[in-house]
């Protein structure tokens, strides 16, 4: 099967599988940021997307997406060290125009990893995981909190720095892994030529940079939120 | 102004393709910068031949930027640290007194080392017989302007065609990927009308090869592009990929 047995195959199922990540993130980050303006409105997306048949299967989905993708990394990085040789050479010089993400894709992929893994311990694991088990209630900081109110999670979570600090610096990663993600992944399905090309990276970066300020302006507005205990806002 | 510079140079020796190689490590003077590097080479061969050791090998054949033959991983880079230039082109003028050079060959999976500098580049002409042609039943030639061709795809055919199969690419590729050169050879037949009615098989023959023979696969990082001294660029990667897709969804 050429989708399999190719490079070029090889290289479409990591494009796909990193295309539908973006729009997973996307949808993410909306998410989000109902949640700065209305946390009620944000819970009933949470409640939405509990232990429902489709939102499980959603979910399934997605961690097909991830496995593919982080499988598929892991077997192209592997063939193409291989590739190169065991001979390396004694100078390296980075050409200018080579993206300094290009060549460190796999690296920024295991940050972001390492911090899914985390993020999935803190929300996922307390929430859907938690309510599929039967339970509509976790203890959360010495309180029982139930399943479904998301808000009150990010904000327990969001009031403390260390982990305001991880997210942001997996947003960095995040960013840069996107940077060179979003334009190579079009590359890779063949939709480029002389003209886009500049224009893809124009549009990776703006993408790259909405995704992750997004994302970022989130996690700071409930930090800020919880230093002031709401009665700021 | 050209003067004469005294260099070192740490050059990459090694007997046989398997055999351990190596750096060592000889001092040039009065090495005139209006030379080519190539003949700062010969000049070094000399030297060592003079003090009866033996001289080191490489690959050249044209000298003049045509024939794809010369290689040399020279300070960090494929075809030394000027752009849009072959190793043969290079001129001493790039460098300063003083100066230490490190030549080294290419490396990658694809081009085993034959002896010091000189690599095994068949691998790029296999992938060429295994698609890289239009077959034509020979008789009359052809008037030239029978078909004619837009002037915007004859343009990018042969900016592909300006590929010179010297597997620079491959060796700046930190995947060892053959990709800039298969695209550029697929592209320059691809484009043109006499190319396209075999292009499918064309796209996926010379794939089947290049994956065959070893080649990684395309991250996209550019790094081809930036030393192809041709300057083939990676929007033909794209058009390999649309073929070749193309083509296999097709079957
Ligand atoms: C939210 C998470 C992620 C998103 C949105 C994402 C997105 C992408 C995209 C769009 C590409 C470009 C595909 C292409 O060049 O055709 C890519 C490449 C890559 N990703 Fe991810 N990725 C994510 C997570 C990960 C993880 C967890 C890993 C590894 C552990 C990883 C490793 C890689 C590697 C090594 C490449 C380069 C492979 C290549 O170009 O052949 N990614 N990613
Ligand atoms: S694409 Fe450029 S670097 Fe690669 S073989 Fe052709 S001329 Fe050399
Ligand atoms: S010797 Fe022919 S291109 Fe350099």
């Amino acid at each position: 099967m050429w989708l399999l047995n190719s490079s070029i195959g090889k290289k479409l199922i990591m494009s796909i599988s990193g295309v539908f990540l973006i729009l997973f993130l996307t949808f993410h980050l909306c998410m989000n940021i109902a949640a700065v303006f209305s946390e009620s409105a944000y819970n009933m997306i949470c409640a939405f997307l509990g232990s429902n048949w489709y939102a499980v299967a959603g979910t399934l989905v997605l961690a097909a997406g991830f496995v593919i993708h982080i499988v598929y990394a892991i077997i192209l990085t592997l063939e193409n060290r291989k590739a190169r040789g065991n001979d390396r050479y004694a100078v390296n010089v980075r050409p200018k125009n080579v993206e300094w993400s290009s060549q460190n894709m796999l690296v920024l992929g295991f940050i972001v990893l390492g911090f899914l893994v985390l993020h999935f311990a803190q929300f996922w694991y307390k929430m859907m995981f938690a309510e599929l088990m039967g339970h509509h209630e976790v203890e959360l900081g010495g309180q029982m909190v139930g399943t479904t109110e998301g808000a009150t999670f990010i904000k327990y979570y969001f009031s403390q720095i260390w982990i305001v600090i991880a997210y942001l610096a997996w947003y960095v990663a995040l960013w840069f892994h996107l940077t060179h993600g979003f334009w190579s992944a079009l590359q890779t399905i063949g939709w480029n030529n002389t003209v886009w090309f500049n224009r893809w990276k124009v549009v990776s970066d703006v993408f790259a940079t909405v995704i992750c300020l997004g994302f970022a302006f989130v996690t700071i507005a409930f930090y800020l939120k919880s230093l002031c205990g709401g009665a700021c806002c | 102004m050209d003067k004469n510079i005294n260099i070192t140079l740490k050059v990459w020796r090694q007997k046989g393709p398997r055999e351990k190689g190596a750096f060592e490590t000889y001092k040039l003077t009065d090495v005139s910068q209006g030379s080519s590097f190539l003949e700062m080479l010969d000049i070094l061969n000399e030297q060592l031949i003079n003090d009866g050791k033996e001289p080191v090998v490489f690959d050249h054949d044209c000298r003049e930027g045509i024939c794809g033959m010369c290689s040399l991983y020279i300070n960090g880079h494929p075809h030394g640290p000027d752009t849009s230039v072959t190793t043969c082109q290079l001129h001493m003028r790039r460098f300063n007194d003083g100066d230490t050079i490190t030549i080294e060959p290419w490396r990658s999976a694809g081009f085993p080392v034959i002896r010091d500098l000189m690599v095994d580049r068949t691998a790029y002409d296999k992938i060429i017989q295994a698609g890289g042609f239009v077959s034509v039943n020979t008789g009359g030639i052809p008037d030239a302007n029978a078909i004619p061709i837009p002037k915007k795809d004859a343009d990018l055919a042969m900016d592909a065609a300006a590929c010179i199969g010297c597997g620079a690419c491959a060796a700046a590729c930190k995947n060892g990927s053959a990709m800039l050169f298969v695209s550029a050879k697929v592209s320059q037949l691809a484009l043109l009308p006499q190319g396209k009615v075999e292009a499918a098989r064309r796209a996926k023959a010379m794939v089947a090869k290049m994956d065959e023979l070893g080649f990684g696969n395309c991250t996209n990082t550019r790094a081809c592009e930036m030393e192809c001294p041709k300057d083939i660029s990676v929007s033909n990667i794209a058009r390999l990929n649309r073929e070749f897709i193309w083509a296999k969804l097709k079957d």
